[in-house]
């Protein structure tokens, strides 16, 4: 682990210095560059959450600004997307009962953010909105609902917030610290309930406010040991999943009165 | 110690849920009673979804009559004959519960509907108990004869056409009552994971007239049948069904029960039945308190694809 994570450094490292000494004149495009120490998660039953570091590197940075702390690194963790229905309750005859619905489409089933700074610091809301950066900036709409407008923004908060109570959705404003000149490490945390499939990691440079790199790294979070082969079973198999469970009843029924009727 | 529920999605603390199957299997044993009216409850009220709750609930339905079915095909005590009409019902009632609770699940209600359906089942069948064994331990400290009813006399059901003569319980009835019954029972037993057996047996003895002797032989062949069918059938559409938490409870109920069973032999029977009555007064009301109770957070979030 150690290892891998000195070699990665070498690795991003390298071609920064080695273009740090040429410092061309030429206006300068800085890029970005991470990595994380693996690309696949294996959760098991015992998986409590952990944390998940990324590296990265800022390269072609401009020391003056760097010093300035004029550069900000936006790191993501977004897990698969799926559609959402949210519903309020409300009392009839006495009883909570459920009776407004709206869907929302394209919701990350989770999200962690780390950054350098407190994300309004980073940049403009105009501009976390149309990237979709930040848990209230998330681009997220409701399929099929033609009522108020208020509702929609009220339901809207109330799903953030419940996945946000879930441990789902976690920001991190100081998560992002930089290592040396140009080399950065974000932790970002993984939920005890962290869904299983395809999640990225994304990376964003600010320079002074503007959006001006982006990278991204794809994450597997895979269900390992005997639940997850039960999960399979049961969705894949689902009749003889369905006759296990028979078969278990009934043998244990059977068991239980064979093995006390002797006493 | 946690253990981690696949279907249900969450870490619980198995000696919580073994110590759940061992009560619930005690009273089971004790009562003569399936349990699955109280395991599904107590489930919820321990945070599994109701989705997985009532699935499960059939399958712990199916482990705890396994016994008492095998006694009674031993010794001949069941109808065949009427034990079939009543699970060719059943069957039917359990594939339009499967179907009403896919439905409910999809609308959002599901939860709501689930307890109501238990609020008024547990609180009316609870309170009717409760009278008669009161009326019982009262007769019994004054020591009156106890006068049964007159199985002799005819009541509207028995001029329903259609009838079939069901030599085993002597009686020529017609099927539709027997086929509602058992469909009833089946639409019970998929939407709420019961088995149904404190409904069927009064409706057995009181509205068909059936001999007490194979009451419950006859109704626990028709239970052992649809819950084992609804268990499939939950698997297969809602993918509801909770191995591990099945096992855990089954394991621990069905041993329960056999301590039960003696502990029950020691009681008087009205005794037994107002403490039962007084228990399932006891879970409805804590449902009951569940829907009119302000719940902490109006809204919830529900992801495609998660259970409930």
């Amino acid at each position: 682990m150690m290892k891998k994570l000195l070699a990665l450094l070498a690795f991003i490292t390298a071609p920064a210095f080695a273009l740090a000494q040429e410092q061309a004149p030429v206006a300068q495009q800085e890029t970005l560059e991470i990595g994380t120490s693996t690309n696949e998660i294996a959760i098991t039953s015992d998986f409590s959450g952990a944390d998940l570091t990324v590296f990265g590197a800022i390269n072609d940075a401009d020391p003056m600004l760097l010093s300035k702390g004029g550069y900000d690194i936006v790191v993501v963790l977004e897990g698969p997307k799926a559609e959402a229905d949210v519903r309020r309750k409300e009392r009839v005859f006495g009883i909570w009962i459920n009776r407004q619905t709206i869907s929302f489409e394209h919701v990350p089933r989770s999200y962690s953010i780390s950054s350098t700074r407190p994300l309004e610091d980073v940049t403009s809301p105009q501009a976390l909105n149309s990237g979709g950066i930040g848990v209230t900036h998330l681009r997220i709409s409701p399929v099929g609902y033609f009522g108020d407008a208020s509702d929609v923004a009220t339901f809207r908060e109330a799903m953030l917030r419940l996945n946000a109570a879930d441990g789902l959705y976690d920001a991190e404003d100081d998560g992002v610290k930089f290592v040396s000149n140009s080399l950065f490490r974000a932790s970002l945390r993984l939920p005890v309930n962290i869904p299983q499939g395809t999640h990225t990691v994304q990376a964003y440079l600010f320079k002074e406010g503007r959006q001006i790199a982006t990278q991204n790294l794809p994450l597997n979070v895979v269900k390992t040991g005997l639940e997850a082969q039960l999960t399979t079973a049961a969705h894949e198999y689902p009749l003889f999943y369905g006759l296990g469970a028979v078969f278990i009843a009934l043998f244990s029924g059977w068991f239980a009165s064979v093995a006390f009727r002797k006493n | 110690m946690s253990i981690y529920l696949p279907i249900a999605e969450l870490s619980v603390n198995i000696f919580v849920i073994l110590g759940m199957g061992a009560a619930v299997g005690f009273l089971s044993g004790m009562f003569g009673v399936g349990g699955g009216f109280l395991i599904t409850p107590l489930l919820i009220f321990y945070h599994i979804p109701p989705v997985v709750a009532v699935a499960t609930g059939a399958s712990q339905v199916v482990a705890s009559s396994v016994s008492g079915t095998l006694t009674h095909f031993r010794r001949g005590t069941l109808d065949m004959k009427l034990g079939t009409v009543l699970l060719t019902g059943g069957l039917v009632g359990a594939t339009i519960g499967v179907w009403l609770f896919s439905l409910l699940r999809e609308l959002g209600q599901l939860d709501l509907v689930i307890s109501i359906l238990y609020v008024v089942l547990l609180s009316s069948i609870g309170a009717l108990m409760l009278v008669e064994s009161i009326r019982a331990i009262r007769r019994s400290a004054s020591q009156k004869p106890v006068s049964f009813r007159k199985p002799g006399q005819h009541n509207w059901i028995h001029r329903l056409p259609f009838k079939m003569r069901f030599k085993k319980s002597k009686l020529y009835l017609s099927v539709i009552p027997v086929f509602l019954l058992g469909g009833t029972i089946g639409v019970l037993t998929s939407s709420l994971g019961i088995g149904g057996g404190f409904i069927m047996v009064p409706a057995m003895i009181y509205l068909l007239r059936i001999p007490t002797n194979i009451v419950v032989g006859t109704s626990l062949f028709q239970i052992i049948f649809v819950s084992a069918y609804t268990t499939v059938v939950q698997a297969v559409t809602n993918y509801a069904v909770d191995i591990v938490l099945a096992t855990i409870l089954m394991l621990s109920s069905v041993i329960g029960a056999q301590y039960g069973v003696r502990v029950g032999q020691k009681l008087k029977g009205e005794q037994l039945r107002a403490l039962l009555a007084l228990l399932i007064l006891a879970v409805g009301v804590r449902l009951a308190i569940g829907l009119v109770a302000t719940p902490t957070d109006l809204f919830s979030v529900v992801f495609e694809g998660a259970p409930e």
